[in-house]
């Protein structure tokens, strides 16, 4: 196949898309993508534009589909764990977590009151990280390229934690049904305090930077602004959703791995324009600090992992000394284990909003469905309503407003 | 069930005739598909579910019949509260009453569920595929549809997967 | 060590052409900006602050295939992204190399399914395997210092 039939075939079902002024030429159709640098990834979109502002946009997405919900049904739960972390590549213990609690709901299994802390502790700090490629990149394409590389050197900070817990920079499958792979080492604490003293003073260097600059808030105010309602009515979640005023954050509103236990703020604002987005999750960042700050203050000690033998496998101790935990050690590294029949649905609050497992369970060692509600895919719909009427340059500071993963967007 | 749910979901059972369902503190009301029209508008207009959270579907192959369940999760953010509801739909010929007339964003996942499912959206304003090439035989997520499996090349079998697989010229 | 100690009184410097051209090549290799999935985000944490690719003579990115020399294919490629790869490979200008990041680009990895691609050599020639998933940037780093070293020993013969 080659690209020029597939054009053909786009434009002839586009019709209906596009305006009347198209047809005759009075405005350009223009691709952008899916090899464009400030498309954060392969996100295609075909634009009507008439001279510099753009009349329709009409994303076109999965180039990256990856059938991760089709393999996944294919492994058993604990090897499709793997899987998560490729989706939504900012959030990867985000989406471990997701995954977790819905088996954990659907199973009925208890996670211990450590490895929830430790769980809520890295979710956090995750959030921050992925709050630092956004506002890294979204400087880097209103071309402010120096915030890049200083989000970037923080980055580095919360990768190293993540390697030290887990051995591995980005894909740590770290959250397991029933608990953690294993404990946090010793020289955890001291790096999250490290970090937490330092990071503070760094968000006012990058808002040093842009908070007041004029060019930015030339390029971002006033910028795709998007009401409370229009952002429920398309389903927008997240910062986008916070941004145009409607205080919903799923950690508050239902609380899940033991976040009623902390003290912190959903940041809000009620301009709904790109800068406000800007604020909301420059607040986030802050807000994400104080609960990383009471959860290893308050840390509980215990074991990291369910007592229950029948889906956490024993300790490697126990396998030289009793027969029925070699038998649970065998049956559920070759079989896995047994959900019950059923269909959970789990929400958590990714970076970018709601992130959503549906898992259906037929009884048998390998889920029989699995659905991810991911929250790009939805903001992304949102995109052809914030961009038309504004310049082509502008549209480019809207994709990275809605902060569009397209691992997320494509699954 | 959350106690806030019961009314919206008695009512609703009792006026669409749906069976309400109970299971590990998610409510799911199964209807027939063509009242899921009357039922999001009633839920969104008298219930205050103002938003669609997320609409997803199962293949229950090779049962015959109905194969498919369309699963809509419906949240109202005002009153905290999430329900899911269920259509079975037939397996000859799967169409759904479309409900982005009334959630918008339903736009995208109906037609995510033409791409992987082949399950028709009546009045849709736009049924193309979404993720798979234009040219895409098929509806991979359904249970008939392979996974597509490439065998995995070992010491064993290396060089005869290496003469079969096809390697890019300049 | 500056060139002028090299040079002696004369100022020139007498090499094979090969060296010379080569040489050149290696130390100004242009990479695309284009990425994919996870793999992107590590080159782009390859060309931070930490990392820094540029002492390779490799910080300018080019958003255009017209204007660079290797591609980098960082992540999975799916079945709909195939022919828009190769034809970014096609616009490239000759000579031009390409590195397979991570394991999804080099043979499929985790992802044995309908949608992906088992390995980006069934689309474009691979010149470096990266190994890793994703690798870490030093991998990456490692990679390209492998191409660079594959470039150097080229001679007259395959170029044309």
């Amino acid at each position: 196949m080659t690209m020029q039939t597939e054009n053909e075939v786009a434009l002839d079902e586009l019709r209906h898309l596009i305006s009347e002024r198209a047809i005759t030429g009075e405005t350009m159709l223009l691709n952008m993508g899916p090899q464009h640098p400030s498309t954060h990834g392969v996100l295609r979109l075909l634009l009507e534009l008439d001279g510099e502002v753009v009349v329709n946009c009409i994303p076109d997405i999965g180039f990256l589909h990856t059938g991760i919900e089709k393999n996944m049904e294919a492994k058993t739960y604990e090897k499709a764990a793997v899987m998560t972390d490729r989706l939504d590549y900012l959030n990867t213990i985000g989406n471990n977590l997701a995954y977790c609690l819905a088996i954990e709901k659907l199973a009925d299994l208890d996670v211990p009151p450590r490895a929830q802390a430790i769980r809520v502790l890295l979710t956090e700090l995750q959030r921050i990280s992925s709050h630092l490629v956004w506002l890294g990149t979204h400087a880097l394409d209103l071309a402010a390229m120096s915030v890049f590389l200083y989000c970037f050197r923080e980055r580095e900070m919360l990768l190293d934690i993540h390697e030290m817990v887990s051995g591995q920079r980005m894909m740590t499958t770290y959250f397991r049904p029933g608990g953690l792979w294993r404990d946090v080492p010793v020289e955890f604490e001291d790096a999250v305090r490290h970090f937490l003293r330092i990071f503070p003073e760094r968000i006012d260097e990058y808002e040093s930077l842009l908070t007041k600059n004029p060019i930015f808030m030339e390029r971002t105010r006033k910028i795709g602004v998007l009401s409370g309602e229009e952002a429920l009515r398309w389903g927008l979640t997240g910062p986008p959703l916070r941004a145009s005023g409607v205080a919903h954050d799923l950690r508050k509103a239902r609380p899940y791995s033991g976040y009623e236990q902390y003290d912190f703020d959903v940041p809000i604002h009620t301009d709904g324009d790109t800068y406000a987005r800007y604020v909301v999750r420059i607040e986030e960042m802050h807000q994400s600090l104080r609960i990383v700050q009471q959860a290893l203050d308050t840390l509980p000690y215990g074991p990291v992992r369910s007592s229950n033998r029948k889906f956490v496998p024993p300790p490697r101790a126990e396998l030289g000394t009793s027969m029925e935990a070699v038998i649970h050690h065998f049956k559920l590294w070759t079989e896995g284990f047994d959900l019950p029949k059923g269909a959970v649905y789990m929400p958590v609050e990714s970076p970018r909003g709601e992130l959503g497992v549906y898992l259906e369970s037929d009884g048998g060692p390998k889920p029989y469905r699995v659905h991810w509600r991911t929250p790009s895919f939805v903001n992304l719909q949102a995109l052809p309503l914030l961009a038309k009427g504004h310049l082509v340059a502008d549209l480019v500071a809207l994709i990275g407003t809605i902060d569009v993963v397209l691992g997320d967007v494509d699954r | 069930m959350e106690e806030n749910l019961q009314p919206a979901a008695a009512a609703l059972a009792e006026r669409f005739s749906a069976q309400v369902r109970e299971f590990r503190g998610d409510t799911t009301l199964t209807l027939a598909s063509e009242s899921i029209v009357a039922a999001c508008r009633a839920l969104r207009d008298e219930y205050g579910f103002d938003m669609l959270s997320d609409e997803t579907a199962v293949d229950y192959w090779p049962q015959q019949e109905p194969r498919f369940h369309v699963v809509y999760q419906v949240r109202s953010i005002q009153n905290n509260l999430l329900l899911s509801l269920r259509v079975p739909v037939s397996g000859m010929n799967p169409s759904v009453p479309t409900i982005e007339g009334i959630y918008p964003n339903a736009n995208w996942h109906e037609r995510e569920l033409w791409d992987m499912f082949g399950i028709r959206f009546e009045g849709h304003s736009d049924m193309r595929r979404i993720l798979m090439p234009y040219d895409w035989e098929g509806h991979p997520l359904r249970k008939d549809f392979p996974l597509g499996y490439e065998e995995v090349a070992f010491t064993f079998n290396a060089e005869e997967i290496d003469q079969t697989k096809p390697y890019a010229r300049e | 060590m500056g060139i002028e100690q090299k040079t002696g009184d004369m100022g020139a410097v007498t090499m094979r052409l090969e060296q010379a051209v080569n040489w050149a090549r290696t130390n100004a290799m242009w990479p695309m900006l284009f990425g994919l999935a996870c793999c992107a985000i590590e080159m782009m944490a390859a060309q931070a602050s930490n990392y820094d690719m540029s002492r390779f003579g490799m910080e300018l990115m080019r958003a255009s295939p017209r204007q660079s020399d290797l591609m980098i294919v960082a992540g999975r490629v799916s079945r709909k992204m195939a022919p828009v790869l190769r034809r970014l490979y096609d616009q490239m200008p000759a000579p031009k190399w390409v590195i397979a990041m991570g394991d999804c680009a080099s043979c499929g990895g985790v992802f044995n399914n309908y949608a992906i691609l088992q390995g980006v050599d069934e689309v474009v020639p691979v010149d470096v395997y990266v190994a890793g998933c994703p690798p870490r940037p030093e991998a990456l780093i490692h990679g390209i210092l492998t191409l660079h070293e594959k470039v150097r020993s080229e001679n007259l013969k395959t170029w044309a």
